[in-house]
């Protein structure tokens, strides 16, 4: 089989706070012949909602300088944040649509040498796993089956919405979290508004903690009550709402104890490949994940 | 005679124009003109997750945009409550894009000199490391322990990334709106 190639397009989080991500994902990918290629000098996104509600024409001059990198490269990007990919998907549709936009855009970006060409496609690891690679060799693979373990999959907001521009399916109906990580034998678990948003986004986490931390408390209220093992999250922002946002209710309230192992998509996968965790930066996180882990092994 | 002056606002019937044409730069005209359909139903309000919680009611900002009532909007803090999780945008029987409305009135507020400090810091990291969240000591030792460089192959590997970065925000404008307000902020600040 030929191999194919994606540029990775890194941004904040990943690499930043949660770089298990960013091994897992690149050996996950590696372990299905898909070769993994840096962005040099890549830089924020910029975040959709932060920056895209502050100045869309700058939001959207940083993105095309982002997605020139990875023209010059030579292959289409692939993300593991859905800010990432809110952004950079938006900004290459919207270049490559609007002629006089992105001549404006051009422009500025000619003033650094670059132009923005609309050579690529930005695509999600979700939907690279799912529809590339496909649940039978995923299945295949998995050496470690994550049988009995409930998962309380987060689609997060911008993996699937607007699903005009995001173009994967029905955002109220998707199952492809569900499928893809019942390829390693995770449960995937029905829960109170299982797509409600974790409340980080939209500059809501940076400006009114209290208000995304409601949102993140009320998920988990509504997963542990679901049975939950874990959150699996596709989004790195999520995860790390999930994660740091645990510890901060537990600051916050009475007697919290939240703390719900949390895991990335691929890690979750990774773990079914028989990755280690300790690759994949899981005993990094600030939540725990020794309950997860012990479960697995039993499995 | 008191309690009648307070329901009189000022409007600016030209509100909506100016919203239609500013986000018609980067969205489509038709999309964006689908504002004027908004029935006030309710439905976005509905499936609001922010709504739940917050007094943010986001089917009042369509309302203020057809009624020109730009300083109610611009000024409602509960613009900055919603997440931008596009669920009212799914859900609009006229399809009203109501997310991409919030972002685009989000930006004339910021225009207008609306920016919460918060919002500003954010800003201030990306001009001085290109990332909202730049590294830390923390995970450089994690990179280093789980087999990765210590630092990505970001702007933080490559420095001149960075000066590309702020050529950008030097070039659009929006160094010196985010500059400037640092400087109100600051005197705001100054004044407590």
């Amino acid at each position: 089989m030929k191999r194919s190639r994606y540029a990775y397009f890194l941004g904040c989080l990943t690499p930043n706070r949660y770089p298990g991500i960013e091994a897992v994902t690149k050996d996950v990918l590696n372990a299905f012949d898909i070769d993994v290629l840096e962005m040099g000098g890549a830089s924020c996104c910029p975040a959709p909602g932060v920056f895209g509600s502050f100045d869309l024409f700058t939001w959207l001059t940083i993105a095309a300088r982002n997605l020139t990198i990875a023209e010059g490269v030579g292959a289409n990007i692939v993300v593991t944040c859905n800010g990432c990919f809110g952004t950079l998907q938006e900004a290459n549709e919207m270049l490559k649509e609007n002629k006089e936009l992105r001549a404006q855009v051009n422009e500025v970006l000619a003033k650094i040498g670059r132009e923005f060409k609309g050579t690529i496609e930005v695509r999600h690891v979700v939907d690279v796993l799912r529809n590339e690679v496909g649940l039978e060799r995923i299945s295949d693979m998995t050496i470690q089956p994550l049988t009995g373990v409930r998962v309380g999959v987060h689609y997060g907001c911008h993996f699937l919405k607007p699903s005009e521009v995001r173009n994967q399916g029905n955002p109220e109906t998707s199952m492809i979290l569900e499928e893809l990580i019942s390829a390693v034998d995770a449960l995937p678990l029905d829960y109170k508004d299982k797509l409600m948003c974790c409340g980080a986004g939209g500059g809501v986490r940076a400006a009114k903690l209290d208000v995304a931390l409601d949102f993140t408390k009320e998920k988990v209220d509504n997963m542990l009550a679901a049975g939950a093992d874990c959150v699996c999250t596709p989004c790195a922002f999520c995860h790390f709402q999930f994660d740091a946002g645990q510890q901060e209710i537990n600051s916050k309230i009475k007697n919290g104890h939240y703390n719900l192992p949390v895991v990335y998509v691929t890690q979750l996968i990774g773990l079914g490949l028989g990755i280690s965790p300790v690759r994949m930066g899981l005993y990094d996180n600030k939540t725990q994940v020794q309950t997860l882990l012990d479960k697995i092994r039993a499995a | 005679m008191v309690e009648e002056q307070k329901i009189v606002r000022k409007t600016d019937p030209k509100f909506i124009e100016e919203i239609i044409e500013y986000g018609s730069k980067y969205f489509t005209k038709e999309e964006m003109e689908r504002l004027r359909a908004c029935i006030n139903c309710g439905t976005c309000t509905a499936g609001c997750p922010s709504g739940r919680r917050t007094a943010w009611r986001i089917k009042k900002i369509f309302r203020r945009a057809q009624l020109g009532l730009k300083e109610d909007a611009l000024k409602d803090e509960g613009l900055w409550d919603c997440t931008t999780c596009y669920t009212c945008a799914e859900r609009c029987p006229r399809k009203v894009p109501t997310t991409d409305a919030v972002r685009v009135i989000r930006n004339l507020a910021f225009r207008s000199g609306v920016a919460n400090p918060r919002h500003l810091a954010v800003c201030g990291y990306l001009f001085r490391f290109g990332h909202a969240v730049p590294i830390n000591d923390e995970t450089r030792v994690v990179r280093k322990k789980i087999g990765l460089d210590e630092l990505p192959a970001t702007v933080h590997k490559y420095p001149e990334g960075l000066k590309e970065v702020n050529k950008i925000v030097e070039e659009t404008g929006f160094k010196k709106v985010v500059d400037e307000a640092q400087k109100e902020a600051q005197k705001k600040d100054e004044k407590k």
